[in-house]
């Protein structure tokens, strides 16, 4: 399929940050915009056609998730919108003086920051699961965290750095267990909420499989374009809304909704529903050969788990030179990756992922995340595995700590 | 009147964005420094040897001497070469480091501070300027090295 990643004769594999719009999202979103402009709060025909629109949008999006009601279905700016609104809103809503909130060392800065700024501010006490050497939660860590005020458990479906899927299914089923004990104890209920960013297209995200309360969803991961995301929140949770205002969105989010982002998530979703599955084998199938070929070079580790993971990505750290000068050569060939090395990082912090999973800060500076998606072409891979090698020889040349 | 207006306002508009736009090209004369660093590698017999690194983002470099004691009653750095584990900004200044050190005396090469091998560069974005600019200090390290030993 011909779209912008090709065209310029550049290789995008840096899917995970964010994928190219699809043309067929793009066509629909268009459609709509030139025609139906109108505020769905508006009572005349203009507002009432866009009402319509978003609504069936939003009926069918519901359908996708597992959702009985569409209801349930609270339309955002993106993932860190509703990552902060799950979090800020249940603390919000809670009547426990103290409230008690369990994380993953591993999570997006979304719900990491989030979290650490709530505890700052002395409104919550947090916990942070550690992982293992494959990024994973253990649920029998989770359960001896949980106390009696506490009220929610955030975990991410799948991490954005190295791609290990979470247990989410599991914790969801044990904290619903746990809740009617609780409940039955006059103890407050725990939610769970569930960070899907980087899982939707892979991954069943039926919300009544995974026993999640509440699941952010991010558009432009799934050839959207950016600026547009979900909060599902089941019917019943106690949440209060962050972004104050106008009533949009049954109260909880005020703000006139990004009609056209609307449309274009419904479209991105409908390709999903025809199409992902296919995707994701072609995709997985392609990561193979990646992997493959680049474990041909010597002293290289593939993070992750070996098993639960997204067919999309393959983080690699590459020993003994840095990330961001293999990204820089790969960029000058046309070629887009990402790394979590600290010289690329803003912050010059190395990969809190990549550190949580055990490996030191030289290990983690030579960390280069590949992340493939639907344009991505066979021979993209094979450009990749052309160069690769010989930037990886010349930068280990140089590196005083590399053999 | 109006129009003349809003056609300047266009105007300085397109020049910040045209301004923006070359921004997020790469230094072309720090990615020939990194794509093609000169004096890479570690001199066997080394009369100095300097290793520094990075704590917090673990960049390394070494850089070794050759030191050349000539009539004129000067010690000259006659050979220089570098080794480095960063990204490519560190790589680029450890490759202008020791094109400036080369030739020198120590006393000339101890002058070379950070801010010289930034601007021999062409400037560095003030993050670079701590974590990736190593190479002054590795030099500094590999004299002091050089006289330490010879006591």
């Amino acid at each position: 399929m011909e779209n912008k990643t090709t065209q310029s004769g550049r290789i995008y594999l840096d899917c995970s940050a964010t994928t190219p719009t699809d043309p067929r999202v793009m066509k629909k979103m268009c459609e709509f915009m030139e025609k139906d402009f109108g505020n769905p709060s508006s009572v005349h025909a203009f507002g009432r056609e866009a009402r319509g629109k978003i609504e069936e949008a939003r009926r069918s999006i519901a359908e996708f998730i597992g959702s009985d009601d569409p209801m349930e279905v609270i339309f955002t700016s993106g993932g860190t919108e509703s990552d902060n609104m799950a979090i800020v809103g249940v603390v919000k809503a809670s009547k426990v003086k103290k409230p008690h909130i369990i994380t993953s060392v591993i999570e997006h800065k979304a719900v990491l920051s989030t979290i650490e700024d709530l505890e700052k501010r002395g409104l919550v006490e947090a916990t942070y699961l550690k992982v293992d050497g494959y990024g994973k939660v253990n649920l029998e860590d989770l359960k001896k965290e949980i106390k009696y005020n506490t009220i929610l458990v955030s975990i991410m479906y799948v991490n954005n750095e190295i791609g290990t899927v979470q247990p989410i299914r599991e914790i969801g089923k044990y904290l619903e267990k746990l809740n009617d004990q609780r409940e039955r104890g006059g103890f407050p209920k725990v939610y769970f909420h569930t960070d899907a960013v980087q899982a939707f297209q892979y991954l069943n995200v039926n919300v009544k499989h995974l026993h999640v309360d509440l699941m952010s969803v991010s558009g432009h991961k799934f050839y959207a374009p950016k600026g547009i995301g979900l909060l599902f929140i089941k019917k019943g949770t106690h949440i209060e809304k962050i972004q104050i205002g106008g009533g949009q969105e049954f109260g909880k989010r005020a703000g006139t909704e990004n009609t056209p982002g609307i449309i274009a998530l419904s479209a991105a979703i409908d390709i999903l529903k025809k199409e992902g599955e296919k995707d994701g084998e072609r995709i997985g199938k392609l990561k193979d050969k990646l992997v493959k070929g680049i474990e041909k070079i010597e002293n290289v580790t593939l993070t992750g788990h070996p098993k639960d993971r997204i067919p999309s990505v393959a983080s690699f750290l590459f020993h003994g030179i840095e990330g961001e000068a293999i990204l820089i050569n790969l960029d000058l060939d046309g070629i887009a990756v990402s790394t979590g090395s600290a010289c690329s990082s803003g912050s010059l912090e190395a990969s809190h992922v990549l550190l949580a999973c055990g490996y030191d800060h030289e290990q983690a500076q030579g960390n280069i995340r590949f992340s493939l998606g639907r344009f991505t072409q066979e021979s993209d891979i094979k450009k990749v595995l052309e160069v690769l090698p010989g930037i990886v020889d010349r930068l280990r040349e140089m590196s005083p700590i590399a053999n | 009147m109006a129009k003349i207006s809003v056609n300047s306002h266009i105007n300085s508009r397109k020049e910040i964005k045209e301004k923006n736009m070359n921004n997020t090209d790469y230094n072309p004369k720090l990615i020939a420094h990194f794509q093609n660093p000169h004096n890479v590698g570690e001199i066997k017999d080394a009369d100095g040897v300097g290793q520094v690194g990075n704590p917090m983002c673990g960049d390394t470099m070494k850089l070794t001497i050759k030191v050349e004691s000539r009539s004129d009653g000067n010690e000259y750095i006659t050979d220089v070469k570098f080794k480095t584990f960063g990204c490519a900004s560190a790589i680029a200044t450890s490759s202008v480091v020791t094109d400036l050190a080369k030739g020198k005396t120590l006393e000339e090469a101890l002058q070379i501070t950070k801010q010289d091998v930034a601007d021999e560069i062409g400037g560095l974005p003030a993050i670079k300027m701590h974590c990736s600019n190593l190479a002054a200090d590795a030099l500094q390290a590999a004299i002091a090295d050089y006289r330490s030993k010879k006591g």
